[in-house]
């Protein structure tokens, strides 16, 4: 399979990406790790007919621990993410989902800017920056803006991302409280038919491939936050969602698993 | 980009895969290609050092990279200081071959590739490791079993 014919056109640098963004405006695409890209293309549910390689710009490729949060740049890509000790020691969800991700050679290639771009609910780097509160740093022609996690994500594939943006980083608050994900799946290299992500003792919890976007699981959140068990607040997760249906899982199963999971990952995380 | 060493100067249209550059511009056929959509790992080479699945990275993205294939393990083995045999092979290929760790044979030169870069990310793993480091690569012949042998052999020589 092979995508139909683009141009091929180099940035190097965000500002660079951001003017061609503008020149040539709703044909073109940004290409980074190109392992969601690439595969559409080749489906040809993509057509960009200009295509903004913007997995060379290195300066957008560093993790840095700064005073009370990580920040980490969107080229970063998740087998970083996966062996890096700042990871490990700020936001040890990160590292751990990051690892998660399809296969080696699918972690060479993906970042985690295109991983949040894709706003692919069934993805799992999204669930973990939700549950970690963490910020989407975009940058467009009107400057720069700071969008939270549980703000960013509108719809399937859609996000608050405007057409001449670029995510530029990701900052996750330093995260010390304990966390788990759990990722439900039948095959190897899969995506998550259900995930759960909790973070910072249950402050944070979210859910994958559960509705139209990676969500929150607030009632679940509001019953830890207010002393709930594990099992009493694993029973709210799926509150409030419209799980999908597809040849995996039906919705109820989903909801089912959605519950399971939010309460092993919960007792995980040393909720009781 | 240079592939196995040599440096390779190529016009191509920007829509071209790498794998297609790999098998038909640069002509070498070792990399195979099994279902060309990201899932079965029989078009691994590596690029700069990696494991990547060639059939989902576009030949431009690889342009000014160094690529390896199936046909220069031997030379890159010989490059990390590794002994390359009587037969010329990786000891990756030597391991294949003594545990019977291929059949058809299609999966192997991806497998190949999968499991010399996860060996340089993960020197000593265990088996459980070498099962999901080869997670990305399907063989529809072994039932996987005398492959994760041979990884964990490879693994022990070197
Ligand atoms: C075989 C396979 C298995 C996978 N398994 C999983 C899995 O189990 N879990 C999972 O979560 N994911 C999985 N993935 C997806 C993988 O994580 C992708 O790499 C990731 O979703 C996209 O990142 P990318 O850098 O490759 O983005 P690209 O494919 O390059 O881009 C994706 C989208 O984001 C846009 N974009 C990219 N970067 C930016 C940026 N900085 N700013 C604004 N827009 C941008 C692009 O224009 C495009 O629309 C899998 C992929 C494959 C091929
Ligand atoms: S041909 Fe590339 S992964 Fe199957
Ligand atoms: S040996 Fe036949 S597919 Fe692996």
């Amino acid at each position: 399979m092979i995508p139909a014919a683009f141009e091929y056109k180099v940035a190097d640098s965000a500002e660079a990406a951001i003017s061609m963004l503008g020149e040539y405006g709703e044909d073109a695409k940004l290409l980074a790790g190109g392992h969601s890209l690439i595969p559409m293309m080749k489906f040809r549910l993509a057509t960009p007919t200009v295509l903004i390689d913007v997995g060379r710009i290195s300066d957008l490729s560093y993790i840095r621990a700064n005073d009370g949060h990580l920040a980490i740049g969107a080229m970063t890509k998740h087998c970083e993410l996966e062996t890096s000790a700042d990871v490990a020691a700020h936001a040890p969800l990160l590292g751990h989902v990051a690892a998660l991700v399809g296969d080696p050679s699918v972690r060479h290639r993906g970042t985690l800017g295109g991983t949040l771009a894709h706003s692919d609910p069934a993805s799992d780097l999204p669930a973990a920056v939700l549950a970690l509160g963490g910020t989407i740093v975009a940058q467009g022609s009107g400057g720069t803006r700071e969008i939270a996690a549980a703000d960013f994500f509108t719809g399937y594939f859609e996000s608050l991302l405007g057409a001449d943006e670029i995510i530029t980083e990701v900052r996750i608050p330093t995260a010390t409280g304990g966390w788990n994900y759990q990722k439900f799946n039948r095959r190897a290299q899969d995506w998550a038919i259900v995930g759960v992500g909790v973070a910072e003792g249950g402050k944070g919890i979210s859910l994958v491939n559960m509705g139209s976007t990676p969500i929150r699981a607030t009632a679940a959140e509001a019953a830890v936050a207010n002393g709930a068990s594990a099992a009493d607040a694993a029973a709210l997760a799926a509150e409030g969602t419209s799980p999908p249906q597809d040849n995996n899982a039906d919705a109820q199963y989903r909801t089912h698993l959605a519950k399971v999971l939010t309460e092993r990952a919960l007792n995980a995380a040393g909720v009781a | 980009m240079t592939v196995n060493g040599q440096a390779q100067a190529h016009d191509v249209e920007p829509r071209t895969l790498l794998v297609h550059h790999i098998r038909e511009n640069v002509g070498l056929t070792g990399t195979n290609i099994g279902c060309d959509t990201s899932s079965c790992g029989a078009c691994t080479v590596h690029v700069d050092g990696q494991s990547v699945k060639s059939c989902t990275m576009l030949a431009v993205q690889a342009q000014g990279a160094a690529i390896t294939t199936i046909e220069g393990l031997a030379d890159s083995a010989r490059a990390d200081g590794l002994s390359v045999g009587a037969e010329d092979w990786h000891p990756m290929q030597e391991a294949f071959q003594q545990c019977h760790a291929l059949q058809c044979g299609y999966c192997t030169p991806g497998m190949v590739m999968a499991a010399t870069s996860f060996l340089k990310e993960n020197a000593s793993p265990t088996e459980h490791e070498v099962r999901e480091g080869l997670e990305g690569n399907l063989c529809r012949c072994t039932g996987y079993h005398n492959i994760v042998k041979a990884v964990l052999s490879a693994a022990g020589e070197s």
